[in-house]
């Protein structure tokens, strides 16, 4: 079943953005299909995740459960290649994402790996307003995707407990970005369809802290992540010039 | 749904050495293997003296150690603490002294039996779920799971299954995964001497046109002999009575051990090569002698099924602390990245000690005999040489470092 928004619903998404992904959701699953270079991020990404929360919330580094008890919300869900993963940790997982195609893949999966995650087709603010409230939520390559990033942080910020956190992950706007996130992954390289990205959407690392510092959000961390064409891997590094993660908390208060 | 399935992280078909290392190091990491094997535990665990052995490097006892399983092998382990290469008629020869490489022996010899004894209670101890005798009826592999079937009718689920299932591996070939395939047209006897003298812990690999003959010590004065031949006279030898065939020995093996005689079963292998092209597929990975079996040669085979076992153990233990589905294909080709390439430099290696030793032609006895002499007045080369035979070069997996995954 699918939540119906009231028409007046003030909502961050463009919907040229939303047909875009709902076209290639299918291919979700694929590592070696469209979706292959989020497939090719996903160890790093769930690196970052798992040691920034574990240690944010006080977990044990080496137990296969660590987030037993806390909840989760994974925003721009996609196919679920971060939520299925964040269910295994042991998080009780929601899993929203705008294109209700992406949301019918995601569900099909889970349910056929034999995951329980409640996959909705939502955004940040119709979650918000109906009272969701969450201790994690992630929105990674989502940000850039967004018409809005205040509005976005501000429905991230509300649906936070105190104490939660926050992890993002987009790509910073610099003349690096814009030659390796665009012109190469997009044209060149074809890592990415034509069009993925709007460059003048990415985000300069201040400015992301400025638009959370505005919710009352901190940002308590910034990671870079670069591919290394030599060993064709994804890494995490102090670099931030093109593609970055950040923890964001809440305070306890 | 009236029917039960039995769920697992991962399904281990085969319970030899490797399956049963590998069962009972996955129970310890808190993963949840399921063994499957067509022989009943117990049949297993009693049988007699086999007459087999196996040389440990160094890299395979320290996972046994970190497992727990060496303090159960150590008093019927012999160490190996120096290693003469020699070649028929040829003046040189290659002496190792384990001195040259720091404290530790060159090697262990430990039998089979014992073995097998040591990783049963192992696998009884972690814990493990042994289904045997159970053989496998079925198995099929999809985007969401691995399911086997036994022929009991009884279905088994995880997200990746482990074919530890030997060197004619069925798993491999239902999965279609091509094998190189080469047969050296040699053939090993193997059997346990008796003799008169102490063997002082060295270790013989003499180089006869035929192949090589090997000896190998075991506790007492007893060796391990690895007596390679060509087929003819190796089937030969084999139809002797026992008295013809340890007259036959005793002309190969010399006296400087004093009078020898075989004792127990004599064994005998076709010496063949298995290199499969792929070490995983959707939901499977290759372990040990379905993924690689080697000649004989340098005695790598369980070694380097040991480094197969930990490096996979590692891939799962990385990949189920991210939330990795751990039968997905990027997670099992990180186990088939570090592994293929190793094994493969070993099997060139061995590949080509065995060529050119079994070949009479003048030149290249020459040749050889200023290799084994130059090898031997340079002790780097020596060193790095041994270093690598004895598995404690390259990446180590975390058990072979004495560490927990």
């Amino acid at each position: 079943m699918t939540p119906s928004p009231a028409a007046s619903l003030r909502t961050t998404i463009d919907p040229d953005e939303v047909d875009k992904f709902a076209r290639l959701a299918e291919t979700w699953w694929d590592p070696d299909g469209p979706f292959r270079p989020l497939h090719r991020l996903n160890p790093v990404r769930l690196e970052y995740i798992r040691s920034k929360l574990i240690q944010h919330f006080g977990r044990d580094s080496r137990s296969f459960l660590p987030f037993d008890g806390l909840r989760l919300l994974d925003l721009g869900c996609g196919g679920g290649l971060l939520a299925e993963p964040m269910a295994r940790l042991g998080f009780t997982v929601v899993g929203a994402d705008a294109a209700a195609e992406n949301v019918r893949v995601a569900r099909h999966h889970a349910a056929n790996i034999g995951l329980a995650i409640d996959y909705v087709h939502s955004t940040a603010e119709e979650l918000a307003q109906w009272g969701e409230r969450f201790d994690a939520i992630l929105a990674l390559e989502v940000v850039e995707h967004v018409s809005d990033v205040g509005t976005f942080a501000a429905a991230c910020a509300t649906m936070l407990k105190p104490g939660g956190a926050l992890v993002l992950s987009t790509l910073n706007r610099t003349l690096r970005s814009y030659a390796l996130g665009v012109v190469a992954a997009e044209y060149l390289l074809r890592w990415v369809p034509v069009g993925t990205h709007d460059w003048n959407k990415f985000l300069r690392p201040s400015e992301l802290a400025r638009a959370l510092r505005g919710v009352g959000l901190e940002l308590s961390d910034l990671t870079g992540m670069s591919f290394s064409p030599r060993s064709n891997q994804w890494r995490l590094t102090d670099d931030l010039t093109v593609n970055y993660l950040g923890l964001a908390t809440r305070s306890r208060a | 749904m009236t029917e039960h399935v039995i769920g697992a992280d991962v399904i281990i078909v085969g319970g030899g050495a490797v399956g049963t290392t590998f069962a009972a190091m996955t129970a310890s990491a808190g993963l949840s293997p399921v063994l499957i094997d067509r022989e009943a535990p117990k049949t297993l665990a009693a049988e007699p003296f086999d007459g087999r052995a196996f040389a440990f490097s160094y890299g395979t006892k320290r996972i046994l150690e970190t497992m727990g399983v060496w303090s159960a092998l150590d008093n019927d382990a012999e160490p190996i603490l120096a290693i003469r290469v020699s070649e028929e008629r040829s003046p040189f020869f290659l002496h190792y002294v384990h001195d040259d490489l720091g404290p530790d022996p060159l090697g262990w010899l430990v039998e089979s039996r014992h073995l097998r004894r040591a990783l049963h209670d192992a696998v009884a101890r972690s814990g493990v779920r042994f289904l045997a005798p159970a053989s496998v009826e079925q198995d099929t592999r999809d985007a969401y799971s691995g399911i086997v079937t036994l022929a009991d009718g009884r279905r088994l689920r995880a997200p990746l299954i482990v074919a530890a299932d030997g060197a004619n591996s069925p798993l491999r070939t239902r999965a279609g995964i091509a094998v190189t395939k080469w047969d050296y047209g040699q053939i090993a006897i193997v059997t346990t001497v008796v003799h008169e003298r102490p063997h002082r812990g060295i270790a013989h690999e003499h180089f006869r046109a035929p192949g090589p003959f090997a000896i190998l010590p075991l506790r007492g004065n007893r060796s391990s002999l690895v007596w390679v031949e060509q087929p003819e006279t190796a089937r030969a030898l084999l139809a002797l009575e026992r008295p013809d065939f340890d007259r036959e020995l005793r002309t190969r093996f010399g006296d400087f051990l004093g009078t020898v005689e075989s004792s127990g079963p004599i064994w005998s292998y076709p010496l063949r090569l298995r290199l499969a092209r792929r070490y995983v597929a959707p939901r499977l990975a290759l372990l040990g002698d379905s993924a690689h079996t080697l000649h004989p040669l340098a005695g790598q085979n369980l070694n380097l099924a040991f480094r197969d076992a930990a490096t996979l153990l590692d891939v799962l233990v990385d990949a189920r602390r991210r939330g990795e589905d751990l039968g997905a294909r990027d997670v099992l080709e990180r186990y088939e990245r570090q592994r293929r390439g190793a094994n493969l430099a070993m099997f060139a290696a061995t590949d080509g000690l065995n060529r050119l030793f079994s070949n009479d032609r003048l030149w290249l006895r020459g040749l050889r005999g200023l290799g084994l002499a130059a090898v031997d007045r340079l002790p780097g080369v020596k060193r790095a040489f041994m270093g690598y035979a004895r598995g404690s070069g390259g990446n180590l997996p975390s058990l072979a470092r004495g560490e927990s995954p």
